[in-house]
């Protein structure tokens, strides 16, 4: 049933472009898969471990700049039509290798410490970033696609590449996570996150599975950031580093459901896509106040997210 | 370079600073640090402060720091009730304190639009008499836009914990983060006990407001900045200590205030939470924890 | 789930669009509108500039449509809020341009929200005016880029030639820099390193700030240590007004001879209100004041417009900074449109190369990469300001005196001690 689901998802990335053949829809579902990604790189150590991550742009945003970096190592309007291949990776490494660090700093203390530890890391990448001229500093850096579009026989405009390589991502992310959750690792994750100690006194390596969620939730936010900026075409770092993708990859998840792999999906796209018809049609700040008060009303009516409800709907438990 | 009187002028700013700090991360040394409540809409209540006090002195003429005091009151209330909420849906139900800290931001996002739609994103400023007034003692500039809100704060601080001291229910607060059953068995409610610390909390933003608005101009995302900064203080006191706080606040402005007068002002950000991640990566207890 | 919805929307859309395909014949085509769309900063961090260029633009739409409207046709503002946030401003744009299908788009405000919109632009082949933006087309060379605000041929020095020549008339050798760690201010800085070079003269202080510094003493401070001639400062709103209240609680080294340059927020009137007499002696960029040499009826005519409709707006009451200029950028659409009759984009842009445009800004002649032929930033001192004058001192003459460029000076260079103590 699943694997139908999964080939059918593939099946519609892959043929959306044609179906749509509108760039409008294409950069509004870029942005909506996007968020599936950030949710789902959350909720590995949100949900399944339940360490809240509040800096989940320090980590999205590394990962823009791994390509910006790597972009700015050519000169203007020569960047290989290959790069993107290997950016993505480079910048899921770069990320991961983030989450590892601050995981071994902060994931031997209580929870609230790694929340802590995430804002504290955010801040500090921000100005690393800002300070730090080759990647634009301040000011920023303007990414111009190159005119090639990458596998051209597939694709008739770089944005039709992107939606699709997000897509991609996308559907990788979700199976990720889909196994964790139902390997020894997802179990071991749960026990920490109902009673840590009593699994540490059952033996489960907790640390080291917390290091591995950690840096793999890094990756996948690096990842999810790196085709932002030819995706945008410009990038700075008040933007970059925006609080309203750490709310988002927080809020998504808890609307949705924390529990498994299909919360944050869930919770994404119906965030992700009122948020982004909110952007065209009331167009105003009103966009930030919806979000804050799903997130409120559904912390305290459905903690379990909507996935709860509709299994408090359908009578199981 | 080391030029004696750019360091001392550096020192006292950060002192003065740093005092103003702790003002700002007082209140959530309460609610984070004693009663474990991790509210991220702090700085959000500050700015609401800041506000607050800025309206009180457009429609009455008020001086800031007065505003701040006769506001207090009213930010206690909201502060027991908004503890009341938070109690009843996450607390007795016993859940993570990951959905606590979703409602706080939640919340704080809340604040911040909520401002934003209601007076603009343009900036306010407080107007004071003591305003750009500086006194010369020595070497020593110190202005008394930084003097006096370091003043207040300290007043502020010395009397919370004479509060928590002293008095039967500031004791309770501090008991009832130790041991709850004692704190039942001696006949006081623990969750009204609660309510109260939150309600200082909160009161305390009310203060804490005003000091703001007279140090910076204030505009709605402002708090967005503090967030960190706040918490890094209270980390560094140590969870549960309130007199640390100030310790810790003086620390970190100074440390600021150094490092952007030496390095430069871009690093000060930076080199203030990169002592957070040391503290926690070498003791997580902070300096004076429990 | 995803794909369904979005073909149900499809189906939807497809329906209307046929619905519409066999409505129109029934409109007379002069009744069609042109419509221009755009992103404007509503919220976020640039909101408080967005939206008081928004008025302004609606005031030349009304202008235009009373006149009887471009080419016959009325014209209408298609807009979204684009939050101050880059990443959102392509697909606005994209929106715009597929999906409202405007005629022409033109840009938000500031070098961070063009930046992301001139790709898309450069990809359709459109003209595209744009707001204050700097050098956002150095690198491109996009011929159908326009850009309203004077900075000229090379802007990111433009903005403070005038304060570097004014310098040296002076005899001033060495200069202290100081900017914000933000994208006008690090243009604004470079900038001000070249016009250094250039003019012979030594940097001895170059440092910048985060946005959030609270306390600006510390810096001034060092930069008095190093006794500088002169001071080149780049900063946005709130630390130039932190700066300026650091300046005069400190007080100056008694080598300065000036101080300012590029500070943006010394031009809105909240800010200037609350400096007052701190104003007096900073030499600062404008780009239009109320000095008879650079007055026109035209603008002052348009404010009187503004003002009415900023009142209610919780925007900048006096709006002499941004609000012309935004006027004016849509007026160069209007003109290009109207004097060739023509609605083609490559027409439009040869047009706007090849001729000088008048505007209520004044007659403007554009460069080969769209910016203008002549930098036209001026330079003010700020004089006689009191702490309750400050919005008449804003509007009238006498108080902001144009001392660069000569041609349009109005008052003559005062070392920076001295112009403070013009005030009352």
């Amino acid at each position: 049933m699943f694997w139908i689901g999964l080939l059918t998802a593939l099946g519609l990335v892959f043929a959306a472009p044609h179906l749509v053949g509108n760039e409008f829809y294409l950069r509004t579902g870029y942005t909506v898969l996007q968020f599936v990604v950030l949710a789902t790189a959350w909720n590995l150590l949100g949900g399944y471990a339940g360490y809240v991550n509040f800096g989940a742009a320090a980590f999205f945003a590394v990962g823009a700049y791994t390509t910006v970096f790597l972009y700015k190592l050519f000169p203007l309007f020569q960047v290989p039509v290959w790069m993107i291949f290997l950016m993505v990776p480079a910048a899921g490494l770069v990320a991961g290798l983030l989450g590892l660090i601050t995981g071994l700093l902060t994931l031997r203390l209580r929870g609230v410490y790694f929340s802590i530890a995430t804002l504290a890391l955010a801040v500090v990448m921000h100005t690393v970033v800002t300070n730090w001229r080759f990647i634009g500093g301040a000011t920023g850096v303007s990414i111009l696609p190159p005119r090639e579009v990458p596998l051209a026989f597939m694709f008739h405009s770089y944005v039709e590449f992107l939606f699709v390589m997000m897509g991609c991502i996308t559907v990788a992310a979700l199976l990720l996570a889909r196994y964790v959750e139902r390997s020894w690792i997802g179990r071991g994750l749960a026990a920490i996150r109902d009673d840590e100690d009593a699994a540490e006194c059952m033996g489960v390596p907790t640390l080291r599975l917390k290091l591995f969620a950690a840096t793999l939730s890094g990756c996948l936010f690096g990842v999810a950031g790196a085709p932002l900026p030819y995706q945008v075409g410009y990038i700075e770092p008040m933007s970059a580093f925006s609080l309203v993708y750490a709310v988002n990859a927080l809020a998504m998840p808890m609307i949705g459901g924390t529990a498994t792999w299909l919360g944050p999906l869930l919770g994404a796209l119906l965030l992700g896509s009122a948020q982004e018809a909110a952007r065209v049609t009331i167009s105003s700040e009103l966009n930030l106040l919806i979000t804050g008060a799903l997130l409120i009303v559904f912390v305290v009516v459905a903690p379990q997210g909507l996935i709860g409800l509709l299994r408090r709907l359908r009578g199981t438990p | 370079m080391l030029n004696l009187e750019l360091f001392c002028n550096a020192l006292t700013i950060g002192v003065l600073l740093g005092g103003v700090y702790c003002a700002l991360a007082i209140g959530l040394s309460v609610s984070f640090g004693l009663l474990d409540v991790v509210n991220i809409a702090h700085p959000a209540f500050i700015v609401l402060g800041a506000y607050a006090a800025s309206l009180m002195g457009q429609w009455f003429s008020c001086d800031p720091i007065l505003a701040g005091v006769l506001m207090t009151p009213f930010f206690f209330l909201v502060g027991r009730a908004l503890y009341q909420i938070y109690y009843l849906s996450f607390e007795r139900r016993g859940a993570e304190a990951l959905r606590g800290m979703a409602f706080f931001f939640g919340l704080m996002f809340i604040i911040e639009v909520g401002l934003i739609m209601s007076f603009g994103v343009d900036y306010r400023v407080a107007e004071a008499s003591y305003i750009g007034v500086s006194y010369q003692v020595g070497w020593l500039g110190i202005p008394l836009r930084l003097l006096l809100p370091f003043l207040v704060s300290l007043a502020m601080a010395a009397l919370l914990l004479l509060f928590l001291g002293r008095t039967f229910t500031g004791r309770a607060i501090r008991a009832v983060a130790q041991d709850r059953m004692a704190l039942m068995l001696m006949g006081a409610d623990p969750v009204r006990i609660k309510q109260i610390a939150f309600g200082l909390s909160l009161g305390s933003c009310a203060v804490a407001g005003s000091l703001l608005l007279i140090i910076i101009p204030v505009e709605p995302s402002v708090g967005r900045v503090y967030i960190g900064q706040v918490f890094a203080i209270v980390v560094l006191a140590g969870l549960g200590s309130v007199s640390g706080t100030l310790v810790a606040g003086l620390l970190l402005g100074v440390a600021e205030s150094l490092v952007a007068k030496f390095y430069g002002p871009s690093w000060a950000p930076a080199v203030s939470f990169g002592i957070l991640l040391a503290v926690l990566g070498f003791r997580p207890a902070g300096l004076f924890g429990r | 789930m995803k794909a369904r919805r979005s073909r149900l929307g499809s189906a939807a859309r497809a329906a209307v669009l046929v619905a519409l395909v066999l409505v129109a014949p029934a409109y007379a085509a002069e009744q069609t509108p042109i419509r221009i769309g755009f992103g404007m900063a509503l919220t976020g961090g640039l909101a408080a500039a967005g939206k008081s260029a928004l008025i302004a633009m609606q005031i030349w739409a009304e202008d235009t449509n009373a006149a009887g409207g471009l080419l016959g046709r009325p014209v209408e503002l298609v807009y979204y809020d684009d939050q101050s946030n880059p990443a959102v401003v392509p697909g606005i744009y994209a929106k715009l341009l597929d999906i409202d299908r405007v005629d022409f788009i033109v840009s938000g405000y500031g070098t961070n929200q063009i930046a992301p919109a001139l790709p898309l632009a450069i990809q359709r082949n459109r003209i595209f005016l744009a707001l204050f933006g700097i050098a956002n087309n150095e690198d491109y060379g996009y011929d159908r880029y326009f850009q309203i605000v004077p900075a000229g041929p090379r802007p990111r020095e433009g903005i403070s030639k005038g304060y570097f020549e004014l310098a040296r008339a002076q005899g001033l050798k060495t200069v202290a820099i100081i900017s914000a760690d933000a994208e006008y201010s690090q243009h604004s800085a470079e900038g001000g390193r070249k016009n250094a070079a250039e003019n012979g003269m030594r940097v001895v202080y170059d440092k910048s700030y985060p946005l959030t510094t609270a306390d600006f003493s510390p810096i001034v401070r060092a930069i008095n240590a190093v006794a500088p001639d002169f001071v080149f400062v780049s900063s946005y709103p709130v630390d130039s007004s932190g700066l300026v209240r650091a300046l005069n609680e400190v007080g100056p080294a008694a080598t300065i001879k000036m101080f300012g340059g590029g500070m943006v927020g010394l031009q809105y009137s909240s800010i200037a209100e609350s400096l007052g007499p701190k104003l007096n002696g900073l030499v600062n960029y404008d780009w239009y004041v109320p000095e008879k040499s650079v007055m026109t009826p035209a603008i002052e005519a348009f404010l009187a417009k503004y003002r009415d409709r900023a009142k209610d707006a919780g925007v900048d009451p006096l709006g002499r900074y941004l609000p012309p200029w935004a006027y004016a950028y849509l007026e160069l659409l209007g003109q290009a449109i109207a004097r060739t009759g023509s609605l083609d984009d490559a027409v439009l842009a040869a047009y706007l190369h090849e001729n000088p445009t008048m505007t209520a800004v004044g007659e403007i002649r554009f460069g080969p990469k769209g910016e203008w032929e002549q930098a036209r930033s001026l330079m003010v001192q700020y004089k006689g300001f009191t702490k309750d004058n400050v919005l008449e001192a804003l509007d009238t003459p006498g108080a902001r005196q144009v001392i660069y460029p000569d041609s349009l000076a109005t008052g003559s260079w005062l070392p920076y001690v001295q112009g403070k103590q013009s005030g009352g």
